[in-house]
């Protein structure tokens, strides 16, 4: 299984490797991580990799990069089974699961056009978690699971 | 009130609603006993969107408590029209008030607005979101007429936009209350409002037509179905025309039925309506000074 991996996605110097990601993913993690390929990272993923747990799942791996722990919180509502390896020269230094945060902040905007986090004020957006999507600390509109994705801050 | 603040009507218990209701018929029974409880206060007014009647009211009640206000304008005349953020403006306003008053057309001002200043803050409307305030004088009007408990109440118009329902229907979760909402299937509530009415387990009952419910309704309570929300004019026209109050859709309600309306009303209620014994917009209006001196004097005793 192991060899099967490195043929499909290469191995990293230095930085994170998102493992167990839900099929179907990837590119959501990438938008999560604002990486559209214009800032230089090397980045290779892997998508619909037979996985014993997840049946298909993605990787991402990125060159050159940790991951903040609001990229991490707003992760683990995506791809809650996701497992994430810093790879220091070659190693896997350290390894975690995501686990569900409280409250995100940042990464996530407010889809209400209308709301004050979304105006020209000095504030990071906030939202509170719900069992099934994020909550606006601010307007209180409500994004659900699925609509996370395509409410990123990417900017 | 456990908090300093008056953001939006969730924060409400039953007992901060009792104390402010309390007080106003306190004020309402003997006004000139609070005519100089807070000579010396300043509040400040900021209103970032046109607003006569709710400033006014705050003006007042301020002034009846002995106290003074400043206001900061017209927005046109203001910093704001250079560009100054509203977190800046509200810490700059605080170094004059001793409270402010805001209201502001973005969802969720206020509650931004509160994490930059120490004064207690009232939010007298934020864009579509809340207007606890005036929640506050029409469950004053609604228990001094109704009763709040052991109510069913029809809560009609524009419930996706309408601020004052949105308080409302949040704050009525505190009592025995049936909540219907009659709307047209494009202005129903919004997601936001339906979630925390479901969390608190109220009873919520959607309709299309006021017809299925008027009759068991102890309280209907009115709103306007604004122009600016349908692309179409001939659209507009058609559903408004449907929520509409008269004597004749009235034929079919209990003849202790309560008709309120945050006003301004435009033709939502027939003229027809106004002399008759469910009419209690006008005095729903009035209140608003009682409770909103309660408001203040709680607000501002807090840190005595
Ligand atoms: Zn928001």
């Amino acid at each position: 299984m192991t060899d099967d991996h490195q043929l499909r996605v290469s191995k990293i110097q230095n930085g994170t490797v998102i493992d167990h990601v839900e099929a179907g993913q990837a590119l959501n993690v990438l938008a999560i991580l604002g990486i559209d390929g214009t800032s230089g990272e090397t980045v290779s993923v892997g998508m619909n990799v037979p996985s014993d747990r997840l049946g298909r799942k993605d990787i991402v791996k990125v060159e050159g990069r940790e991951l903040s722990q609001s990229e991490v919180d707003v992760l683990s509502l995506i791809a809650p089974a996701a497992s994430i390896n810093i790879v220091r020269d070659y190693e896997v230094v350290e390894k975690s699961r995501v686990v569900r945060p409280e409250t995100v902040s940042g990464v996530v905007s407010c889809p209400n056009r209308n709301c004050i986090s979304n105006a020209d004020e000095p504030i990071t957006s906030g939202f509170a978690v719900l069992s099934d999507g994020v909550r606006c600390d601010y307007c209180g509109s409500i994004v659900r699971e699925k609509e996370i994705a395509a409410n990123l801050d990417v900017s | 009130m456990r908090q300093d603040h008056l953001i939006s009507a969730v924060d409400l218990s039953r007992e901060d609603i009792e104390a402010v209701l309390d007080r106003a018929a306190e004020i309402d029974a003997n006004p000139a006993a609070f005519r100089q409880r807070h000579a010396g206060t300043v509040l400040g007014l900021c209103f970032f969107e046109p607003s006569t009647r709710t400033r006014m009211s705050f003006d007042t009640a301020m002034k009846r408590l002995g106290g003074q206000t400043v206001d900061m304008g017209p927005v046109e005349s203001s910093s704001v029209k250079k560009g100054e953020t509203l977190a800046d403006t509200v810490r700059v306003v605080e170094g004059y008030a001793d409270a402010l008053v805001l209201r502001h057309p973005s969802e969720g001002a206020a509650t931004m607005a509160a994490e930059f200043i120490d004064v207690p803050l009232v939010n007298a409307g934020d864009g579509a979101g809340q207007h606890p305030s005036q929640t506050l004088l029409d469950l004053y009007t609604i228990r001094e007429n109704a009763g709040l408990d052991d109510l069913t109440i029809g809560i009609m118009g524009d419930l996706k936009y309408g601020r004052t329902v949105h308080s409302l229907a949040e704050a009525l979760t505190n009592f025995d209350v049936n909540q219907h909402f009659i709307s047209p299937e494009s202005l129903q509530l919004p997601r936001n409002v339906r979630y925390d009415l479901h969390a608190s387990g109220a009873s919520v009952k959607e309709h299309t037509e006021l017809d299925e419910v008027l009759p068991e309704l102890d309280v209907l309570y009115v709103t306007r179905i604004q122009r600016e929300r349908f692309p179409d004019e001939n659209e507009y026209l058609k559903v408004a025309g449907e929520y509409k109050i008269d004597d004749e859709t009235l034929a079919a309600a209990s003849d202790d039925l309560v008709i309120m309306h945050p006003l301004p009303r435009v033709d939502e209620i027939a003229p027809e309506i106004d002399d008759s014994d469910h009419a209690k917009y006008f005095e729903q209006a009035h209140n608003g000074i009682p409770v909103r001196m309660a408001l203040l004097d709680i607000l501002l005793s807090n840190d005595d």
